[in-house]
């Protein structure tokens, strides 16, 4: 199967030295549907500007379709269409005019291009604004346009950064049905969020970017099992026998320490009968720090902080 | 590279250009006709007729050619520096950069909206001028020739201002400081020939010399150079800017981060 995006040894240093990619490697499989998924500052809009040729990258490579930015940026740019984190149009002119030229950037014919605005316009419920200038269109209505715009050219991979940002959650839902509706037509989307739960409703695999580097790269299932568990450490009154737990997976790290890994729901009761008819008793007991849940901790918080502030 | 110019792109960002203007026409195409209604009126007919005859024509027909000149100059300088930087500035440059767009069709889209206001205005400039004077031709080759190579050239210059500018007050430092003064210093209201020998040979230097009279020999049939010197200095010019700007949006001054 063809990779819609294969990204090797990535590495982004701008000027002034700040080293915002410490090679990242990402691999989206055609018709995926994946997220990017970090705090602010972590790499997301930096990724997407080298994959978009926005930003020039310091190291590494990344091809689309196959097709070697280095060697055929083109091709690259043909098979990609941008939903960039700011509003980036030219705020004067009118819905259908920015779509329409965007689609004359790629080459498209104004005729077709013009039949595919009515499609896309209409799609998005943009169709009635078409004659509005972009700068009196709402926020959701702005960022819309901006999917519109990235589609006209039928690109086969849509990378949205941040795409919701500021969306209220009415039409963060139907903006999230139609990337589903586009997806299953064929289309490969990467989006970038900082809401675990946006990219849990949307996405099949996730990467997880922090600090420039990627953390995580998993599909959604094993990633939410993963968050799922909790990891304690036990301090044990020391015995002769080790301890034998059957409820929960256990580690032995010393003579009177061991880890457990336990589903949140099932909680700790049952370790705790096993250890004592084991005639073991308990010191203390700790929650081990996990590096996953605290950025997941820092994730949910900015995203509220966010979400008051929208 | 395969093919350099892209045209379904090139025409859609000429489109954009012109329709620009067109949609802000109050700001674009009417005060030039104004301060040229204005110096028609002041330097032509009642300063002028004291003047008597310059270049063996009316003082009045003297100055027409380069007062055309000079707004074919100011309006194809301002229109591609003002576009360029406020799409570089709204970031809606964006749009062409991440598309296949090569940079010569960007170049050339942009200077092909400059050249075509500029036009517009030396249209709607000669118009008015038709109320103060007769114009008559002697070479309409020279003057095509001239209005383009000038159009083409000033709106490079707007480009390569618009792509170093940081700031809205970065693309009215050239045109105070650099762009008036030579077009004032540029033989739009006398004949260089009125100058001292030192100034004359100064007066070689400024490149609107050269556009002024290659205009003017169009329509009066006499220049303070000769036709030829004025086309080969406009072509140079031309392939310099040209060059310069393009391996500046390749490197990506200004542009890609
Ligand atoms: N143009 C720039 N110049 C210098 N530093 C930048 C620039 N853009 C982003 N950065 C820095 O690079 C890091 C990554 O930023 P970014 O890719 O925007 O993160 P994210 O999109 O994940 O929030 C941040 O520390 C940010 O401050
Ligand atoms: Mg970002």
């Amino acid at each position: 199967m063809t990779n819609a995006l294969e990204i090797k040894g990535l590495r982004k240093i701008y000027r002034g030295g700040l080293v915002a990619l410490k090679g990242v490697d990402l691999i989206v499989r055609e018709g995926d549907f994946y997220a990017l998924l970090g705090p602010n500052g972590a790499g997301k809009s930096t990724t997407i500007g080298i994959i978009s040729s926005l930003v020039n990258k310091t190291e590494g490579s990344v091809k689309v379709f196959g097709y070697d930015l280095d060697t055929h940026i083109n091709e690259v740019k043909q098979h990609i269409g941008l939903v960039p984190q700011e509003f980036n149009f030219n705020q004067f002119e009118t819905v259908e005019q920015i779509v329409v030229n965007q689609a004359g950037y790629y080459g498209v014919s104004r005729k077709l291009a013009r039949e595919r605005a009515e499609k896309y316009l209409t799609q998005l419920g943009l169709w009635e604004k078409r004659d509005d200038r972009a700068r009196t269109l709402s926020g959701g209505m702005k960022r819309r346009l901006m999917i519109a715009r990235a589609l006209l050219h039928e690109p086969k991979l849509l990378i949205l950064d941040e795409p919701t940002a500021g969306v209220d959650i009415e039409l963060r839902r139907s903006m999230w049905e139609f990337l589903t509706r586009i997806n299953k037509q064929g289309v490969t989307i990467i989006l970038t969020t900082h809401y675990l739960e946006e990219a849990e409703m949307l996405c099949r695999n996730i990467g997880i970017i922090d600090k420039g580097q990627i953390i995580e790269n998993t599909t959604m299932k094993s990633l939410l099992g993963k968050l799922n568990i909790e990891t304690f450490v036990l301090d044990l009154e020391s015995s002769e026998k080790a301890p034998d737990i059957k409820s929960a997976t256990a580690r032995i790290i010393d003579d009177h320490t061991i880890e457990v890994d336990v589903a949140k729901s099932a909680g700790l009761n049952s370790v705790f009968n096993e250890l004592s008819e084991q005639g073991i008793k308990v010191l203390s007991m700790r929650n081990k720090a996990n590096r996953l849940e605290e950025l997941f901790v820092n994730l949910v918080e900015q995203g509220r902080e966010t979400k008051e502030q929208a | 590279m395969k093919n350099p110019i892209h045209f379904t792109a090139l025409k859609t960002i000429w489109i954009k250009e012109c329709t620009r203007f067109l949609r802000i026409w109050v700001q674009t195409l009417v005060p030039p006709a104004i301060t040229m209604t204005l110096y028609f009126i002041i330097f032509g007919s009642l300063i002028g007729s004291r003047i008597g005859e310059m270049g063996g024509v009316s003082y009045m027909e003297f100055i027409v050619p380069g007062l055309i000149m000079m707004s074919v100059i100011t309006n194809a300088y301002s229109n591609v520096a003002a576009s360029f930087f406020s799409a570089k500035f709204q970031r809606n440059l964006e749009e062409m950069l991440v598309a296949p767009v090569s940079n010569i069709t960007i170049i050339l889209g942009y200077v092909g909206g400059g050249v075509a206001r500029s036009l517009i205005v030396a249209v709607i400039v000669t118009i008015v001028s038709g109320f103060f004077v007769e114009l008559n031709i002697q070479s309409y080759g020279m003057i095509i020739i001239t209005v383009l190579l000038t159009a083409t050239l000033f709106a490079l210059g707007g480009l390569l201002n618009a792509m170093f500018a940081k700031t809205f007050d970065d693309i009215s430092i050239i045109p105070t400081f650099v762009l008036t003064p030579l077009t004032y210093l540029g033989g739009v209201f006398y004949s260089i020939t009125l100058l001292p020998d030192f100034w004359q040979a100064v007066s070689q230097v400024n490149p609107i010399i050269y556009m002024v009279n290659g205009f003017r020999y169009g329509f009066i049939g006499v220049s303070d150079i000769a036709p030829t010197v004025a086309i080969g200095v406009l072509v140079i010019f031309n392939l310099a800017f040209f060059v310069l700007a393009w391996w500046l949006l390749r490197r990506g001054t200004g542009t890609r981060t």
